[in-house]
């Protein structure tokens, strides 16, 4: 049995449906990302699993018994807001004991909790500050020594690092996961970013518009999406409309001067979705004209008019020469590197 | 002016630094002419009128004595005088904070339209005249015509009027009436300063309804309760109409005392001594406790 169950759950305001049929199994220790654009309805279902919102259907469930009947209060949930919402006019330890308070832990036993919780996330001698005195980074660490001081059954995440720059954030997921694995506590983090996302989590569910669009591991969900949304969402991707040519025994699929066998049971029109990392340039392939080609430091970004339409192309910084803006190649890849997607759905 | 380079500005008019230095100066000029002119001026002659001589068939005579100052010294009329000012304006704060603050925090919560329409009924009576407000009490509470002591009496709950009129209960209560929008606004405008999530941050940290607060809420808003409570309790210690109607020549407060001596008595300069004395008595008031608050709040709202 799964410890958290999220079942057909959904959730609506007036006519405007936010989550609907949202299913997920979570297992003990598990750390999970919600992720998909703003409004797409993943704070929702966090809030609905903290108890500030009841579902409109559906049932959550902790280790079996239904948690929507228990108080917020009472669910014992640990959380980490966007804005860290710590307590102004506390020090970082009365911030931190406030749980511990309300459990009523004695006096002793809280002060040695708290001074363990501040020092987990790398705050010893801050007890005394006051959170307007530190900087976002310590606000955070903070904010989240006061949701697992209570030993949480479940760590709710609402974008938590999404207020810091792009080199603390860095930081603070590798100590994220880091502390989560130690303690194994089941984290469900809420993020737009992909790759916060793809380097925290177990798994990943992608959201859009209310629905779950895929729920797998971060190489599963990057390199097997199961729609548009999804290979765009998680990354860069390159689309190509491509046809089945019958004529040819046995039968190729064809995106302008690139084929391969095509593979068994697809007919008609299909999308080819191809990461830019997996093309390479080569002797056969989709004829392109290299527009623009910008160094990155560690690998060269190029943007390419094909027959097919524009597609981008990443290439590694392994000191080979590389073409040149203006000169015309050749895309080829390998046929397991792509993906396809029909009409209809995936494939 | 010319295209060529200035050199003579250098040399004959004044430095950029010397220019610089002047223009807040010269900025600030029309308001501190306005200031000068219609408060520190008129506040000066004040002063010094407070320390002339006046007789009922000499008039002012422009002498410098302590007259004035000697009597309400000594003369306990003036003591309790004060006294009573103060302890109506310090009850009708309480009661606009005790009232106010739960108004406003209520109020905060309300969503959409019913917000707008509560703020409208809470600041729309600032529209009307504080006479007209009061004097809505007085229809109410006046004596045996009052529509409530009517009321009440021919139900036979109460035998005689309920006392209000010329009474310091009913001083409190219309001025706690008056001030009231000050306080919501206040604490309005600190409870917009919370983070929306810390209610729920308390609340899934295991904290009840009243915990929270308790524990969280009001010792943040506290700073607008007490900014309110200052701006409440100077605008009561000199209001001049509510006492005025409700107090009338029987209860005197300071602002009513002053406006008698003026007007009626015509005792300018003992007039003037109680307008000083409120005056000062007043900022004293309220930049003490404006520090004190400062202080003790300095360390978490900066």
């Amino acid at each position: 049995m799964s410890f958290l169950e999220l079942d057909r759950v959904a959730k609506q305001f007036g006519p405007q449906t936010v989550v609907d049929d949202f299913s997920l199994a979570v297992g003990k220790g598990e750390f999970i990302s919600l992720l998909g654009p703003s409004g797409c309805g993943k704070t929702t279902t966090l809030q609905m699993i903290a108890g500030f919102l009841d579902p409109s259907r559906g049932a959550i469930r902790l280790e079996g018994r239904d948690l929507t009947a228990v108080r917020p209060a009472k669910r014992g949930l640990g959380i980490v807001f966007q804005s860290y919402a710590l307590f102004p006019h506390m020090t970082a330890a009365e911030n931190v004991s406030f749980g511990l308070e309300m459990r009523r832990v004695p006096k002793a036993n809280r002060s040695e909790r708290v001074r363990a919780a501040l020092a987990m996330v790398g705050l010893a001698g801050f007890e005394d500050r006051y959170p307007r005195r530190m900087s976002g980074g310590q606000q955070q660490r903070v904010a989240l020594a006061r949701a697992l001081v209570v030993r949480p059954s479940v760590l709710l995440l609402d974008e938590p690092l999404s207020n810091l720059d792009a080199k603390l954030r860095e930081e603070m997921q590798i100590e994220l996961r880091q502390i989560q694995r130690n303690l194994g506590t089941t984290t469900i983090l809420v993020t737009h970013d992909q790759i916060e996302a793809m380097s925290l989590s177990d798994r990943i569910v992608v959201m859009s518009q209310g629905r779950i669009e895929q729920i797998g591991t971060p190489q599963e969900t990057y390199e097997r999406p199961v729609s548009a949304f999804v290979s765009q969402f998680l990354g860069k991707t390159n689309d190509f409309a491509a046809t089945i040519d019958r004529t040819a025994a046995p039968a190729r699929l064809v995106a302008g001067s690139w084929s391969a066998p095509a593979p068994a049971g697809i007919a008609g029109p299909v999308t080819v979705s191809i990461r830019p990392e997996r093309i390479g340039f080569g002797d056969t392939g989709l004829a392109a004209k290299i527009v623009t080609r910008i160094f990155q430091g560690n690998h060269w970004l190029f943007q390419c008019e094909t027959e097919s339409g524009p597609a981008i192309v990443i290439r590694q910084n392994d000191g080979q020469p590389q073409p040149a803006e203006g000169e015309a190649v050749r895309l080829g890849w390998r046929p397991e590197d792509m993906s396809l997607r029909t009409a209809g759905g995936a494939k | 002016m010319s295209t060529a380079p200035d050199t003579s500005v250098l040399t004959t008019g004044p430095s950029a630094d010397e220019r610089a230095a002047r223009a807040p100066w010269a900025l600030t000029a029309p308001a501190l002419m306005l200031f000068v002119g219609i408060l520190v001026i008129p506040l000066a002659m004040t002063v010094m009128l407070s320390f002339h001589d006046w007789g009922q068939y000499k008039g002012i005579e422009p002498v410098f004595i302590l007259k004035n100052w000697h009597e309400i010294a000594t003369d306990p009329y003036y003591a309790e005088m004060f006294w009573r000012t103060f302890r109506v304006a310090l009850l009708a704060t309480l009661i606009t904070a005790v009232f106010g603050a739960p108004e406003a925090y209520i109020l905060n919560r309300m969503s959409g339209p019913w917000k707008s329409f509560f703020l409208l009924v809470i600041l729309g009576p600032l529209l009307i005249s504080v006479v007209a407000r009061t004097l809505g009490w007085a229809l109410l509470f006046g004596g045996n015509n009052g529509l409530v002591n009517k009321f009440l009496m021919s139900l036979g709950l109460i035998g005689s009027p309920l006392p209000f009129m010329f009474t310091e209960t009913g001083m409190v209560v219309a001025l706690a009436h008056v001030m009231m929008p000050f306080m919501v606004l206040s604490v309005w405008a600190a409870l917009q300063r919370l983070d929306p999530q810390i209610e729920n941050a308390a609340l899934s940290l295991g904290a009840s309804s009243f915990t929270i607060i308790r524990r969280i809420v009001l010792p943040q808003i506290m700073p607008g309760v007490l900014s309110g409570a200052i701006i409440v309790f100077s605008l009561s210690a000199s209001a001049f109409a509510t006492p005025a109607i409700i107090g009338g020549r029987r209860l005197k407060v300071a602002a009513t005392l002053a406006y008698d001596e003026f007007l009626n008595t015509l005792n300018w300069p003992l007039g003037a001594a109680v307008a000083v004395l409120l005056l000062v008595a007043l900022v004293l008031i309220v930049v003490g406790s404006n520090a004190l608050i400062e202080r003790r709040y300095a360390e978490v709202f900066r």
